[in-house]
């Protein structure tokens, strides 16, 4: 009955990978010219599986809503990029890195995608530096590695703050070399609205040109979502504006199931919410928590004091700071995963000891380590008994070295000079662990579409670690799709060009075409940003970082209310053919509207307590998350039915582990 | 605060365009610039009048896709930041501002703010990378040291974000920062300089067709670049050029 078969190779766990490789099916090249392959999303998975199944010889269409591909957001990424490369020999290794991620994940991950994952990951330094992707060096000219969140190795290349930017570039340049071919027929500012499905399998897709507001056929042998993830559900995020679910919606509503949607990742390090108009949230790098400190007052007078202006955070005595990352974890300290750091910080804003105006912010403190570079470099420098306004400037200098971009992008922000008072920061929704279920070859439910990056769920389980997500993206694209999706289009040698005069695509353009219509012809009053800020104030409250029974039953029930109200009561104006933001927006929120349901539904099912996943009903005496593996080790995907989100029908997938003991997760 | 905005307002590439003014109130001095835009729309749609269109997406100053001539400046006031990291404290209140599109001729214009800077992918397209293919056999990342005075030289012109606001600024509507940065960026690596003198003879040729002006050395493009892209990428591109018409066969 169940269409989940993860399709995992035979084998040890170490040879899955290899041994699959080598027996599946290829594709002659002369047959490869006569297949048409779409893409959709031009970020780090999407425009490294579009060059490397160009590179093949298949005919790519590569189409991304942004006026080019470069913009796309795996752009904004700013720290690194995991590989098992062991340069810096400090006992790494593709079982360590495999290890780190499932344990990270809380092991709500795949053994065998993970392991293919550390397994590839070297190969993407190598691609990455042959494509002239300038990473950091060290004197000697090797490349240089810094540490992340939750493993206590340093595995992670890294290009400053920019790391992501000089990927997708890299990605990019592969990308625009196939356009120049020939081999890639790129269609940028279009927007995926639907897909179609003939006889069961995926053909192709109704595409919005979204300069002239024409709907576009498309047709291919294999459709791949690179779509990105579905943070903006909840309004306020780190994603960028145009960041949506709609791509993935459309192939959910028809037939590819959605796994793990309440798994999402907050970011503890992003600047706080300052006003009601902020459109957008932005992150500060985890590398910083190599070297500030987080703290809040112990006392709540003085927090209170702080929020109210009358005391400033370095009038507060080293006694009369709590630095709770240290005290409650003291192995990994500031270094705890994404999801405990959070979780920590909103403990102490919740009991009341929240710095700024709105009580929702912890400080990020850089004195200390300004204070021991300092004091380093002046012994370098032989200076003898420095002055501490000496040992500040020297210290300053070499921060600024380290951080200097993000130290610049915090200012401009927030107006504050983060060398002489802490930075404030607050957690912010940052990335979705789940998202369209897809087996071993990332193939979702529907044959012929496949899913890679964030855009599907496999590798992260229940929580991502620090510059993860970079190495899926290319890993997907660029060493796992060549192969899997090869392996499925040898079945389609023989079919010949797909017709996009058929009543799929008829129904499929109609379908797309109504929806626009009926929110243009809605004729109501509220613009449409006004239903996506309501939505993300019900998901920041109900499916944040913190969830319950009630208020995940309040959710779905206000969720369902307010999808209502946007149908009777949106405002769009303007007309279908023609240039329309507001409409494409439109669009966008009302997947969001549906997505949002599932999500709260997803985890209300969920009742056990792992890794971004915190179901207050469990919890430990010392408010840990207390995960239940006898009933819940499985992957949550979810069937559309019935034209109604709140009907979807959950599928189980069991994860069984055979090469980790499942733990407590413990970084104490 | 409150301000008068003025701004570009054209219904297409074909179509005659001009300055609209509108009044915004109630923007607090923490917002983005795009932020006072957003509430400027939500105005006009209540109002029945439609929105300013402009291009935006990661309001972080990395994506390169927010292009607004403000006050005369690409970017508007302010160096280092793209518009959506210009804050309105950096206005006074009761300020009038006039807002454009960035304007040349290898960018026309598609909607009101927004227009089509596809030369510059193109120029990519003509050159812009190494001719390497996928592959998982290719050699260690460390086999070829770099110095590092190099890769952070290198690194330093690859910051690039492809704006435009370079182009915007030069007063021949040259696209010299934009491609020399790139050429840069390839040629000081050693994986890159194998093909320096074809790259820079076919994305030096793309942009001439794209129809974008010539360098005349006034240095505007490096103040008003958002990332600090120095002209020294352009002596260097001129240096490979001549280098690579002499030698070329």
């Amino acid at each position: 009955m169940s269409k989940l078969n993860s399709n995992i190779p035979e084998g040890s766990l170490a040879e899955k990978w290899t041994k699959h490789k080598s027996k599946i099916p290829l594709v002659s090249p002369a047959n490869k010219r006569q297949i048409d392959v779409i893409v959709v999303g031009t970020g780090l998975a999407g425009s490294s599986a579009a060059a490397s199944l160009a590179e093949l010889g298949y005919n790519v269409k590569a189409f991304c809503f942004q006026d080019s591909p470069r913009r796309a957001h795996s752009i904004a990424a700013q720290g690194g990029i995991n590989a098992a490369k062991n340069y810096q020999n400090d006992g790494d290794s593709t079982f360590r890195l495999f290890y780190d991620t499932i344990k990270g994940g809380d092991y709500r991950s795949r053994e065998a995608n993970v392991h293919r994952l550390a397994e590839v990951s070297a190969s993407i330094i190598d691609q990455c530096v042959a494509q002239g992707v300038p990473f950091a060096r060290e004197y000697g000219g090797l490349l240089d590695n810094r540490s992340f969140g939750g493993v206590q190795v340093s595995r992670t290349f890294y290009a400053k703050g920019q790391t992501g930017q000089q990927l997708l570039l890299g990605a990019y340049s592969a990308l625009s070399r196939q356009v120049a071919k020939g081999r890639v027929e790129l269609l940028s500012r279009h927007e995926m609205v639907e897909l179609v499905v003939v006889d069961g399998k995926s053909r192709g897709i109704i595409a919005r040109n979204l300069v002239t507001g024409e709907l576009e056929r498309h047709s291919a042998h294999a459709v791949i979502l690179c779509t990105g993830g579905y943070g903006n559900v909840f309004y306020l995020s780190t994603n960028a504006m145009g960041s949506n679910v709609t791509a993935a919606w459309k192939a959910h509503r028809k037939g590819a199931y959605i796994a793990n949607p309440c798994f999402t990742q907050i970011h503890p390090t992003c600047i706080p919410v300052s006003g009601d108009s902020q459109s957008k949230l932005t992150l500060m790098s985890e590398s910083l928590r190599n070297d500030g400190r987080i703290w809040v007052p112990k006392n709540a007078e003085d927090a209170l004091a702080i929020r109210e202006g009358k005391m400033k955070p370095t009038d507060l005595s080293e006694e009369n700071r709590d630095y709770y990352l240290e005290r409650r974890y003291p192995a990994f300290g500031n270094l705890v995963p994404r999801d405990v750091a959070s979780r920590a910080a909103k403990e102490r804003c919740d009991a009341g000891f929240g710095i700024n105006k709105t009580g929702e912010a912890v400080y990020l403190d850089f004195s200390s380590a300004i204070k021991r570079f300092g004091t380093e470099a002046a012994h370098v420098k032989g200076i003898k008994t420095p002055s501490e306004d000496e040992i500040k400037r020297l210290g300053e200098k070499i921060v600024e070295s380290k951080y200097g971009n993000l130290f610049q992008m915090y200012e401009k922000i927030t107006a504050q000079n983060p060398y002489k008072t802490p930075m404030m920061i607050y957690p912010a929704v940052h990335y979705t662990m789940g998202g369209v279920w897809v087996d071993y070859n990332l193939m979702t439910t529907v044959p012929g579409l496949f899913a890679l990056g964030e855009a599907n769920f496999s590798d992260h389980g229940a929580n991502r670690l620090g510059a993860s997500a970079l190495m899926q993206g290319l890993a997907d694209g660029y060493f796992v799709a060549p192969y899997t999706v090869g392996t499925y289009l040898s079945q389609d040698i023989t079919t010949g060009k797909i017709s996009t005069d058929s009543p799929e695509f008829d129904e499929a353009e109609s379908t797309a075409r109504n929806r626009m219509e009926g929110f243009l012809n809605s004729k109501g009053n509220t613009p449409v940003e006004v239903f996506h800020r309501d939505l993300g104030k019900i998901m920041w409250s109900q499916c944040g970082m913190a969830r319950n029974s009630e208020g995940l039953k309040k959710a779905i029930a206000d969720i369902r209310i307010l999808r209502d109200k946007f149908y009777s009561d949106v405002k769009v104006l303007g007309k279908i053919d023609e240039m329309n933001p507001e409409l494409d927006k439109a669009g966008r929120v009302a997947d969001f509207l549906e997505l949002g349901e599932l999500m709260c539904m997803d985890a209300l099912a969920r009742e056990e307590s792992c890794g971004g996943h915190f179901r207050e009903e469990f919890q430990s005496k010392e408010g840990e998350a207390v995960r239940k593996d006898d009933e819940f080790a499985f992957v949550a995907a979810w069937e559309f039915t019935e034209n109604d989100p709140g009907k979807s029908k959950l599928h189980k997938e069991e994860l069984t582990f055979e090469n980790v003991e499942l733990n407590t997760r413990s970084y104490k | 605060m409150n301000f008068t905005i003025n701004v570009w307002r054209q219904n297409g590439p074909k179509e005659r365009g001009g300055i609209a003014t509108y009044k915004v109130s109630n923007i607090s001095d923490d917002m983005s610039f795009l932020e006072m835009i957003d509430v400027l729309n939500e105005q006009l749609i209540i109002q029945d009048i439609e929105p300013v269109v402009f291009d935006h997406d990661c309001r972080e100053g990395i994506c390169g896709m927010c292009s607004m001539f403000i006050n005369g400046e690409a970017h508007g006031p302010g160096r280092g930041v793209t518009t959506c990291q210009l804050h309105m404290r950096e206005f006074k209140d009761g300020d009038t501002i006039t807002i454009e599109p960035f304007r040349a001729k290898a960018f026309p214009i598609i909607k009101d703010l927004m227009v089509d800077r596809g030369s510059f992918d193109r120029i990519i397209q003509a050159g812009g990378y190494v001719s390497v293919n996928t592959s998982g056999n290719l050699p260690d990342a460390n086999a070829t040291p770099i110095e590092k005075q190099d890769a952070d030289a290198a690194f330093d012109a690859a910051t690039c974000i492809g704006c435009g606001a370079c182009v915007a600024t030069c007063k021949n509507a040259s696209a010299m920062l934009f491609t020399s940065a790139k050429v840069s960026q390839l040629s000081l690596l050693p994986q890159g300089k194998i093909e320096a003198s074809e790259r820079v003879m076919n994305m030096v040729k793309q942009m001439d067709l794209e129809g974008f002006g010539n360098c005349t050395n006034t240095g505007a493009c490096e103040v008003e670049c958002p990332k600090g892209i120095s002209i020294e990428n352009i002596a260097r591109m001129n240096r490979e050029y001549l280098s690579a018409s002499i030698t070329s066969k």
